[in-house]
C-alpha cells in the first residue's frame, strides 16, 4: 500500500473500503480523472450512467432507502452539480444516507469564475448534514472516510465532498488509516434510562394510548422491535408515510396511516388518545395539521435520534433522544408490574374497539369499496387490481412520485414489509419515481420493483427508462396513472379555488409508444376490463414494462385535511 | 422575545461561520450581534452570538446539528464580563476640544487620533456603557463610527477551554 496513487485512484480506494460498490452519475470536465481511474476498480465499483443527474441523484436515494447502505451519486462541476442540488435537498428532507461527489475546477483557478465553477458547497449548505472542499489530495481518503461516517450515523443524511480537478490527478501515498476524528459530533443513541421508565410509566397509567412510529423506524431497522413492544402492550399502531410496511397492515393493532391523507379512524383516535408515543417520526405538518390542535388530549412522549426535532412542532411530556431500534430495545427491557399491565391490556382492548367501529362506518366511502357501477376506470380500480397481484405475487417494492396517486398507493395498496414502500416525502419532489425506482432495483435484482407515478411528475424525469435498457434491469414496472391534470394542484383548485384550472391540464405523448421507443414493453388501460390483463401481462414478461393507465380525470384524494386545519376536521367527499 | 447570549466554541474549519450564520438567517433567528476570534487552543474559535429569540432551545439544538460546533453555553443569565470597543470620529471644532477630552476620561475611553478638525476615540465596556459613552458624545458630530459587537465570559471557575473539549473527545 506504499505506493504512489492518483487523487481519483485514492477516492476510489476509499469508496470501496467504505463499502461503496455501486454509483450513479454522469461525467465531465472536472469529475473525468475519477471516471479515467474507475475504469480499474469497475468490477468492484460499479457505475450506472444516468441521464440526468437528478436522476442520478434520486436513484442513488432509491438504492439508499431500500437499503439502508449509502448511496452514491457523482455529478460534475457547474451544471452536472447544480443539477444534484434537487435530490441533495429531497434527501435532506427525509434523512436518506447520501454521499454526492462532485468534481470541482482545479484550486489554480478556483474563486476565478473559471470554466463550470459554481460554488457547490455554498450552495447546499443549508441542504446537507455537512460538506466539503477537497484541495488537497491528501485530504481525500480521510474525508471521504468521515463524510459516509456522517451520512451513516446519527440522523442519516446527506454529505457533499467537492474534489478540484488538480486534487484528482496529484499523486501521493494514500493513507487510508486515520481514524475518525469529529470532536463536536457524537450523536446520542442510548435513550436516557430514566426518560425510559418515566415514558413507560406514563404510558401505563393511560386508557387511550397510540403508538405512533415514523422514519427513524424504517431507518434504523427497527420493526421487529416495535412489533415486539406492540403486541407486548397491545397498543394501537399509526404508521406515518415514511413508516408504511415498518408494521405490517394486517396486524390487528395497525391502524394504518395518519395525517392529511390518513384515515378517519387514525386521525379521530390521535385526537381521542389520552398518550401518543411517537417512535421516529418528526411531527411533520402534514401528520399534525394545525400543530395547536394536534393530539389535545394526548401526554406525548417523543423518541428521536435529532434532539432538536424534539419540542419543534410539538410540546412533549417525556422527551428521549435515541435511535428507535436501541430505545424500543430499552422499553422491553423493563418488566412493569403485571397487574398494571393487565389493566393496560384491558382499557387499550376497549379503546381498539371504539377505534375498529369508526374505521367501519368510514372505510366503504374511503376505500371506494362501494364504488358506483360505471363503466369509466377509477385510480381506486387501478390500486385495487395492483394489491390483488401484488399480494398473489410477492416480492415487491413501490416507489411513488408526488401527487394524487402517492397518496392513493399509500392508501391503497398493502405494505406488510419494511423498505418497500419508498417515496419523497420531506421534499415532495416530482420526478422521484422513476430514477428512485431504478435505484431500488439495481439494489434487489430479486423483487419486482414499481415506479408509481402521475402523467404530470412521470414526464420530469422518464428519460432514465433508458438506462433500464442499458444496464439491462430486467425488474422494473412503471404504473402511470395518467388523468390529463397535474391532479393534486388540481384537486385543491376545485375544492378551494373554484375550480380555477389554471396551469393544471396536461397533454402527455402517447406513453406506450414512448416506452417502445425506450425499448421498454408499452402497454394502454383504458376501461376497468382491461386492468387485470396487463398488470398479468406486465408480470410475465420478463423485462420492463410501462403501463399508462388512462383514468377518470377529475377523481379527488379523501379524506383530506384541509392545510393549516386540525386533523379531527376531515373532508370525506 | 428575550435576548440570550450564547457563547459558542467551533474547530475552526474553513465555512464554519458561514454555516452558522446561514443556519440563523434560514430559521428566521434573529442575530443582535456576532463575534467570532481564536481561542487560547489552535483550530478552535469562539463565537459569541447575541439572538433574539423566543425559543432559544431550539436555537442551541439547530447550533449543535453543525459538525463543527463543539460546545455551545447559553451565559444570560450568568454573572458575565461584557466587552464592546467602539472607534468614533468626531467632527471637532476648537471650542469643543476641552469638553470632549474630559468626557473620555470620564468614559476611560482613549484619544487615538487627532487631525486638524477631526478626533478619533477608542472606547471599551460592557454594552450599556458603550451606548451611553456614544449618547454623550453624538451631540458633538459623529463623523464616522464602529462597533466591533459583544465578547463574553462567564466570571469565575465556569467555562471551557477548547483544548479540554478536543481532549474529552479524544477519549
Ligand atoms: C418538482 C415539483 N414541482 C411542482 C410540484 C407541485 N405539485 C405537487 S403535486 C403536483 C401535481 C402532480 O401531478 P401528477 O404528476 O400528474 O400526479 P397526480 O397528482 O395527478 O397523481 C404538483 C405540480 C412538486 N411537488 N414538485
Amino acid at each position: 500500500m506504499s505506493e504512489k496513487r492518483t487523487g481519483a485512484q485514492i477516492l476510489c480506494e476509499a469508496l470501496i473500503q467504505n463499502g461503496v460498490d455501486t454509483m450513479f452519475g454522469i461525467p465531465g470536465g472536472a469529475i473525468m480523472p475519477f471516471y479515467h481511474a474507475m475504469w480499474e476498480y469497475r468490477t468492484d465499483l460499479r457505475h450506472i450512467l444516468c441521464r440526468h443527474e437528478q436522476g442520478a441523484g434520486h436513484a442513488a436515494e432509491g438504492f439508499a432507502r431500500s437499503t439502508g447502505r449509502i448511496g452514491v451519486c457523482i455529478g460534475t462541476s457547474g451544471p452536472g452539480t447544480t443539477n444534484l442540488v434537487t435530490p441533495i435537498a429531497d434527501a435532506w428532507m427525509d434523512s436518506t444516507p447520501l454521499l454526492a461527489i462532485c468534481g470541482q475546477v482545479s484550486s489554480t483557478v478556483l474563486g476565478k469564475d473559471a470554466f463550470q465553477e459554481t460554488d457547490i458547497t455554498g450552495i447546499t449548505m443549508p441542504i446537507t448534514k455537512h460538506n466539503y472542499l477537497v484541495k488537497n489530495i491528501n485530504d481525500i481518503a480521510y474525508v471521504v472516510k468521515e463524510a459516509i461516517h456522517i451520512a451513516t450515523t446519527g440522523r442519516y443524511g446527506p454529505v457533499l465532498v467537492d474534489i478540484t480537478k488538480d486534487a484528482l490527478q496529484a499523486s501521493a501515498v494514500p493513507d487510508y488509516s486515520k481514524k475518525i476524528f469529529l470532536p463536536g459530533y457524537r450523536p446520542t443513541v442510548t435513550g436516557s434510562k430514566k426518560q425510559i421508565k418515566a415514558a413507560l410509566s406514563l404510558m401505563l397509567k393511560s386508557k387511550k394510548p397510540i403508538l405512533m412510529i415514523g422514519n427513524g423506524v424504517m431507518m434504523s431497522d427497527a420493526s421487529a422491535e416495535i412489533r415486539v413492544f406492540a403486541e407486548r402492550y397491545k397498543i394501537p399502531v399509526i404508521t406515518t408515510l415514511h413508516a408504511l410496511g415498518a408494521f405490517p397492515e394486517d396486524h390487528e393493532l395497525s391502524l394504518g396511516m395518519p395525517g392529511m391523507h390518513g384515515w378517519v379512524h387514525a386521525n379521530r383516535a390521535i385526537q381521542e388518545a389520552d398518550f401518543l408515543m411517537n417512535i421516529g417520526g418528526r411531527f411533520d405538518d402534514r401528520v399534525t395539521g394545525k400543530a395547536s390542535t394536534f393530539a389535545p388530549n394526548a401526554k406525548i412522549v417523543h423518541v428521536d435520534i435529532d434532539p432538536s426535532e424534539i419540542g419543534k412542532n410539538i410540546e412533549v411530556e417525556v422527551p428521549i433522544v435515541g435511535d428507535a431500534r436501541i430505545v424500543t430495545l430499552s422499553l422491553l427491557e423493563e418488566e412493569p408490574e403485571e397487574t398494571l399491565v393487565a389493566e393496560f391490556h384491558k382499557n387499550a382492548a376497549v379503546w381498539l374497539e371504539y377505534i375498529r367501529e369508526l374505521q367501519t362506518k368510514h372505510q366503504h366511502k374511503q376505500q371506494y369499496l362501494n364504488r358506483p357501477d360505471t363503466s369509466t376506470m377509477l385510480p381506486h380500480d387501478v390500486f385495487a387490481a395492483l394489491t390483488k397481484a401484488m399480494n398473489t405475487r410477492g416480492n415487491y417494492r413501490v416507489v411513488t412520485d408526488v401527487g394524487q396517486h402517492q397518496m392513493w398507493a399509500a392508501q391503497l395498496l398493502d405494505w406488510y414489509k419494511p423498505r418497500t414502500h419508498i417515496t419523497s416525502g420531506g421534499a415532495g419532489t416530482m420526478g422521484f419515481a422513476v430514477p428512485a425506482a431504478l435505484g431500488v432495483a439495481v439494489a434487489h435484482p430479486e423483487d419486482t420493483v414499481w415506479a408509481i407515478a402521475g402523467d404530470g411528475g412521470f414526464q420530469m424525469t422518464n428519460q432514465e427508462m433508458i438506462v433500464v435498457i442499458q444496464e439491462n434491469i430486467k425488474n422494473m414496472k412503471v404504473a402511470i396513472i395518467n388523468n390529463g391534470f397535474l391532479g393534486m394542484v388540481r384537486q385543491w383548485q376545485e375544492l378551494f379555488e373554484g375550480k380555477r384550472y389554471s396551469g393544471t391540464p396536461l397533454t402527455s405523448p402517447n406513453f406506450q409508444k414512448l416506452a417502445e421507443a425506450y425499448g421498454w414493453t408499452g402497454i394502454t388501460v383504458e376501461s376497468v376490463d382491461q386492468i387485470d390483463a396487463a398488470i398479468e401481462r406486465a408480470y410475465a414478461i420478463d423485462g420492463p414494462v410501462l403501463i399508462d393507465f388512462r383514468v377518470e380525470r377529475e377523481v379527488n384524494v379523501f379524506p383530506m385535511v384541509p392545510q393549516n386545519k386540525s386533523i379531527g376536521e376531515m373532508i370525506t367527499e | 422575545m428575550k435576548i440570550h447570549t450564547l457563547v459558542v466554541l467551533v474547530q475552526d474549519h474553513p465555512g464554519v461561520l458561514n454555516r452558522a450564520v446561514s443556519m440563523f438567517r434560514r430559521r428566521g433567528y434573529n442575530i443582535a450581534s456576532l463575534v467570532v476570534g481564536h481561542t487560547e487552543t489552535a483550530g478552535v474559535s469562539r463565537m459569541t452570538i447575541v439572538v433574539e429569540s423566543v425559543n432559544v432551545e431550539q436555537v442551541v439544538k439547530q447550533l449543535y446539528r453543525l459538525v463543527e460546533v463543539l460546545k455551545i453555553s447559553d451565559v444570560s443569565d450568568d454573572p458575565v464580563v461584557d466587552r464592546e470597543m467602539v472607534l468614533v470620529k468626531l467632527h471637532v471644532t476648537g471650542q469643543h476640544r476641552a469638553e470632549i477630552v474630559a468626557l473620555t476620561e470620564v468614559f476611560t475611553a482613549k484619544i487615538v487620533d487627532v487631525a486638524a478638525n477631526t478626533m478619533v476615540i477608542e472606547m471599551t465596556g460592557g454594552p450599556a456603557k458603550v451606548d451611553n459613552f456614544i449618547d454623550v458624545i453624538r451631540p458633538f458630530g459623529i463623523k464616522e463610527m464602529m462597533r466591533t459587537g459583544r465578547i463574553t465570559m462567564v466570571r469565575g471557575a465556569k467555562g471551557h477551554s477548547g483544548a479540554e473539549l478536543i481532549d474529552q473527545a479524544a477519549e
